[in-house]
């Protein structure tokens, strides 16, 4: 009961924390998406950093590290740990840029003002749109599932049933969303991202002083031991799919809410605390995380759900008011993202299709704050009732998010010509998008329809047959010599790009020279580019 | 930025993006360092080190300035 009450408390808190935001808030659209622009250096970091940090960083990394061992962090963490820095480094600085001189409040905005074209600005938004939301769909039912887990006492019924924990997670987020739109959403940050930095270390302290042994003693049984020795190496993961796994954090940047959030910084000098700090905060939730996962190997043996070990842990080893605390940490890294995902779905649906195609001109801005919170009413219920509708099959939804952040990736070359590329077009661009969903499709109908070991393209027969895609014995769709699918889709990508855009005009020199500064361009003028604005047909 | 700089700057991000592919580790469980925890979780923990350091460099020596001035148009 204690930490269903300590949880419980936690959300009320941050409902409150919503309200007060509502009452700093202004009818206006940038103050609701983009909190005026006024996002200071600390917050920003908390706030980005919790954007990106969802319930799998505690328990589904701790339940992975209890399957295959301790590769998963450098599978997952550390990897991300220098490509999220990186893209925010050259990415984000320069969207917050373009956001403040041209204001730009989204990716989509940007990209249509960028190639002179409505068409791609819609493509992108609903390729963004359909891979986001099995994402917001699964943090509802992670919400669910964590509250159900928390509140059962020994083998009885949970006190929070699956459908009263997703209702509680998607109310204390339409509210905390709802009332206070950006500002109400970072303001909740600051305490959700401090929560969970501090969950891992307090986690492993307090297990730690519970052991009887020490570590040494535990973690010495499973190197000597043959039947797990495997935990402490990374022996059972091919290495094609740790070096694949480098480019999945690509997607990062191309997260519709983790561009909105790079919009709403006050100067860009946020972005200075934000790279350096960001690695070692994932070290900080991430290690201990790991560890303990594999360490329940040894304290637990055979557990039934391997994703639920880390809490098993704490109802084992930690007092009940500090599980309910730890409880709320894992809550707070469920709606810390879904909250920036319903956020940016209503950003994205009120600027780039109510208001791109002529709804502030009719009803107004206040209409389109209405708009705006009328929406997230709308969404957060359709995904509460998909989330219950659909539990038993989450391992649908689950696929769906896995290409999600491989089509996100997939997405990337396209921010990169964006910005960096003046020889870019829409064309091109709208090539990497469509080569970007129909691999989406068709490698998620592979993975569902498909069985391990079945080959779908080889070139020659035989032994001597080079198997170009396949589904591994894992069931996964895997590219030549067990790549993942997110290398050809990276590579895919960036050669439509290329391909589509030099084949094609550039924009026009009114647009290049509006997005690359004079001293940049070349002195001669390009007999390519053409001095008319040219206007998407 | 001068082109010296952005070489070694380029070169010391995609030392680091090769770093995290520690092969030597792939098979090895012990030793554990500090008595607990295995090598190659220790390696990529201090990766995670190496990774704030880049990005502190970068920071210091390749900030792009001119968006500092950044204002509405």
């Amino acid at each position: 009961m204690t930490p269903v009450l300590v949880i419980l408390a936690y959300l009320a808190l941050i409902a409150l924390v919503g309200g007060m935001a509502f009452r700093r808030g202004r009818n206006s659209t940038e103050d609701f998406f983009l909190a005026n622009r006024s996002v200071g250096e600390m917050v920003f970091f908390l706030s980005i950093f919790a954007t990106n940090m969802t319930a799998f960083a505690i328990l589904g990394s701790s339940g992975q590290a209890y399957r295959q061992g301790i590769g998963i962090y450098g599978l997952m963490a550390s990897s991300s740990g220098l490509v999220i820095p990186l893209t925010i480094f050259l990415i984000g600085t320069r969207l917050w840029a373009l956001g403040k001189r041209l204001g730009h409040q989204t990716q989509v905005a940007f990209f249509r003002d960028r190639w002179e074209c409505d068409a791609i600005g819609t493509v992108i938004f609903g390729l963004s749109a359909v891979m986001l939301v099995p994402y917001m769909i699964i943090s509802i039912m992670g919400g669910g599932t964590v509250l159900a887990q928390v509140s059962r006492v020994g083998g009885a019924a949970p006190l929070i049933p699956y459908w009263l924990g997703c209702a509680i997670v998607a109310v204390a987020v339409t509210l905390g969303v709802f009332l206070g739109g950006m500002r109400g959403t970072v303001w909740v940050n600051i305490l959700q991202t401090t929560l969970f930095l501090c969950f891992g270390a307090v986690a492993l302290v307090t297990v730690c002083h519970a052991l009887p042994g020490g570590l040494s003693h535990y973690m010495s049984g499973l190197a000597g031991d043959p039947k797990t020795r495997f935990l402490l190496t990374r022996e059972k993961m091919p290495p094609q799919a740790f070096w694949s796994y480098t480019l999945i954090p690509l997607s990062s940047i191309m997260f519709p809410h983790m561009a909105i959030m790079c919009f709403s910084a006050r100067r860009v000098t946020a972005f200075k605390r934000t790279v350096v700090l960001y690695p070692l905060a994932i070290l900080l939730i991430w290690l201990p995380c790991v560890f303990l996962g594999v360490l329940g190997v040894a304290t637990l043996g055979k557990v039934a759900d391997p994703d639920g070990v880390l809490l098993l842990m704490l109802d084992k080893y930690a007092p009940a008011w500090l599980a309910g605390l730890l409880g709320a940490g894992i809550i707070s890294a469920v709606m810390g993202s879904d909250a920036h995902q319903v956020l940016a779905l209503s950003t994205m649906f009120t600027k780039d299709i109510y208001q791109h195609y002529g709804g502030r001109e009719r009803y107004g801005e206040r209409a389109a704050v209405h708009f705006a919170r009328a929406f997230i009413i709308l969404v957060t219920l359709a995904a509460y009732l998909i989330a219950l509708g659909l539990k038993a099959s989450q391992g649908i939804f689950e696929i769906a998010i896995r290409y999600a952040f491989s089509g996100f990736a997939a997405m990337a070359p396209i921010m990169v010509a964006a910005l960096f590329w003046k020889r870019s077009t829409k064309w091109g661009a709208l090539a990497a998008a469509l080569f970007t969903a129909a691999c989406l499709v068709c490698f998620a109908l592979l993975q569902h329809y498909g069985h391990p070991g079945d080959v779908i393209w080889q070139i020659g027969h035989g032994k001597t047959a080079l198997k170009l895609l396949f589904i591994n014995p894992r069931g996964e769709v895997s590219f030549w010599n067990g790549f993942m699918t997110v290398v050809p889709m990276v590579l895919g990508s960036a050669a439509c790009m290329i391909a589509g855009s030099l084949l094609t005009r550039p924009p026009s020199r009114a647009t290049l020279d509006k997005y690359f500064s004079q001293a940049d361009l070349s002195q001669e003028p390009n007999p390519c580019i053409p001095r008319e604005q040219t206007q998407c047909a | 930025m001068k082109p010296v700089k952005t070489i070694l700057l380029t070169l010391l991000v995609f030392a680091v993006y090769v770093l995290h592919q520690d092969f030597w580790n792939w098979k090895r469980a012990t030793p554990l360092v500090l008595g607990f925890l295995p090598i190659g979780l220790a390696y990529h923990a201090a990766y995670s080190l190496l990774a704030a350091l880049t990005m502190a460099l970068l920071v210091k020596f390749a900030w792009p300035k001119h968006l500092e001035d950044a204002a509405p148009k």
